[in-house]
């Protein structure tokens, strides 16, 4: 059983939404982790809050971020157990963050600390 | 209560002899339990021998501890004779000498269990060993009795139990108590071992409800030692408490006319414990502070609810959101089971069944019924197959009972007829 990350990418994080809107997708976050929890394969998670974000470049310039020029930005990770790839895709989905356009959830393989990855 | 002097020993047994037992072991430290365990034994069959003609003594308890410390006294010289001529370097660390006052007194017999307690759910003995030896020296649970507990023979148990005694030897485990740094993942070892005591005494179906009461309140009793001492008066220990509590309220109505289980939506709510509803509700009260969110808090929640009887929209959608989360905490197939179920009175049927679906637990009894039970209203044939796989899987008589009636409940309605 291999660990895969999903990775859940909004088009837009700024837009606002509703406080009902933001409580149905509240639910339906906890509802889709629950289900890959009932199924044992929930390794870990977290949601990355918009709020009080910062992008630090190479010249050490720190901005407000990660908005303004980049587009697309990361709502939150969890990362699941799964036989394959496909697996961990049919988990991803399921993810409510697709229900907006343009959003998105990719789905990487966590390095195995095996000294061969 | 008042008690008739035949009732009144075998409940002194019950009350006492865990207490005594703990006492003498800091004295004959953890190698020599058995010894403080006979000792114990013996003041009891003295009482049993000399009370029926002299009379109970004015104050019984009293009359036990003094009987006990000089049995104690006498073992500890031929102990300390034998140790001294032939292995007088096997002292273990402890802080207590054996030569120390024997402390019978209300602190020192609390201190005692705490202690015991702790060595007993020390993590290098397995779950079962803890479960049976915490009966055996905390509760006074008498060998018959474990072994109907954990639904198997004598032998077995003395088996368990002379590896768990082997194993405080070999271990050299103490009484000492871990110092503040560990104690607070000790002490998650400890209700650990309380909740498996509990959950012997709630889940089991076979059983004569007179154990699983007892084996309730032992897990209770133990509990509330730990809240009345400050260093592990903590958050997790009233989630804990407060999880027994909620539960046990629903012992009694668990349990019908003619001995079987009466499941919740069928039971008779004046029945329901009023006063440990609110204990459970006081403790998680108390439970609520602090920043580590534990299973028990989750688990004890969740048990609330179920004290709630009307179902509404916030009842299912709270236990649904506390499954989630308790699952994501620690995974267990029962309670994949009951998220599902909490899933179909929240979200709906056909979610639940597409959800049930994905739990790949074929093997497990309640996963049938629960697709059984979810399918009965929308497609009998289904239903009843479920059912079936369901009945086949049963072990015990009461449960495979109450799976019958469900399909035979579904036979008699009219749509079954029809196909």
């Amino acid at each position: 059983m291999d660990e895969y990350a999903l990775i859940m990418r909004h088009e837009d994080g700024m837009k606002v939404a509703s406080p009902e809107q933001l409580q149905i997708w509240m639910k339906q976050t906890m509802d889709w982790i629950g289900g890959i929890a009932a199924q044992n394969k929930f390794v870990s998670g977290t949601g990355l809050p918009f709020e009080n974000a910062r992008v630090v470049d190479s010249r050490k310039m720190v901005t407000n971020g990660p908005f303004g020029d980049i587009k697309e930005t990361i709502g939150g990770l969890i990362v699941v157990r799964a036989a394959s790839v496909e697996e961990a895709v049919e988990f991803a989905k399921g993810c409510p963050v697709l229900q907006g356009d343009g959003n998105t959830v990719e789905v990487r393989k966590i390095a195995k600390d095996d000294g061969i990855h | 209560m008042p008690r008739t002097d035949s009732q009144l020993l075998p409940h002194l047994f019950r009350t006492e002899f865990g207490k005594i037992t703990s006492v003498l072991a800091k004295h004959f430290h953890l190698r020599h339990i058995e010894v403080a365990e006979d000792i114990a034994s013996e003041t009891f069959l003295e009482a049993a021998e000399t009370w029926p003609y002299h009379g109970v003594p004015e104050n019984p308890t009293a009359w036990l501890y003094a009987v006990a410390k000089n049995k104690a006294r006498n073992a500890l010289k031929r102990i300390s004779l034998f140790e001294e001529k032939i292995k007088s370097e096997l002292n273990a660390p402890t802080d207590i000498s054996a030569w120390d006052e024997i402390d019978l007194s209300a602190d020192g017999i609390q201190d005692s269990q705490l202690r015991m307690l702790f060595a007993l759910s020390h993590p290098a003995l397995p779950p079962e060993s803890q479960v049976a030896l915490c009966l055996r020296i905390l509760c006074g649970f008498g060998i018959d009795e474990i072994a109907s507990a954990f639904l198997t023979n004598k032998e077995t148990i003395n088996k368990r139990l002379v590896r768990a005694r082997e194993k405080l030897r070999t271990e050299k485990l103490t009484l000492d108590l871990p110092d503040e740094s560990a104690l607070v993942s000790r002490l998650d070892n400890v209700l650990t071992t309380l909740y498996l005591l509990f959950s012997e005494g709630y889940y089991s179906e076979t059983r004569s409800a007179l154990v699983d009461e007892d084996l309730c309140e032992e897990a209770i009793r133990l509990a509330k030692i730990l809240v009345e001492v400050k260093s592990t008066n903590l958050p997790q220990v009233h989630a804990l408490l407060a999880l027994m509590y909620f539960q046990s309220s629903r012992l009694k109505a668990r349990i019908g006319s003619d001995g079987d289980v009466v499941l919740y939506h069928h039971q008779d709510e004046s029945l329901w414990n009023r006063e440990y509803i609110s204990l459970g509700g006081y403790h998680l009260n108390l439970a609520s502070t602090g920043n580590r969110l534990t299973k028990y808090h989750l688990e004890a929640s969740i048990a609330f609810w179920h004290t709630v009887r009307e179902d509404t929209k916030e009842k299912w959608e709270s236990i649904l959101q506390l499954y989630n989360r308790l699952l994501q905490l620690e995974y267990s197939p029962i309670a994949a089971l009951n998220r599902t179920y909490a899933l179909s009175k929240a979200n709906g049927l056909e979610e639940a069944i597409a959800e049930a679906q994905k739990l790949q637990l074929t093997t497990n009894r309640y996963y049938h019924s629960l697709l059984g039970e979810l399918h009965g209203t929308i497609d009998t044939r289904k239903a009843l197959a479920y059912f079936s796989e369901a009945l086949r899987l049963s072990k015990s008589p009461a449960e495979k009972t109450s799976i019958e009636k469900k399909i035979d409940a579904l036979q008699r309605r009219p749509a079954a007829i029809k196909r």
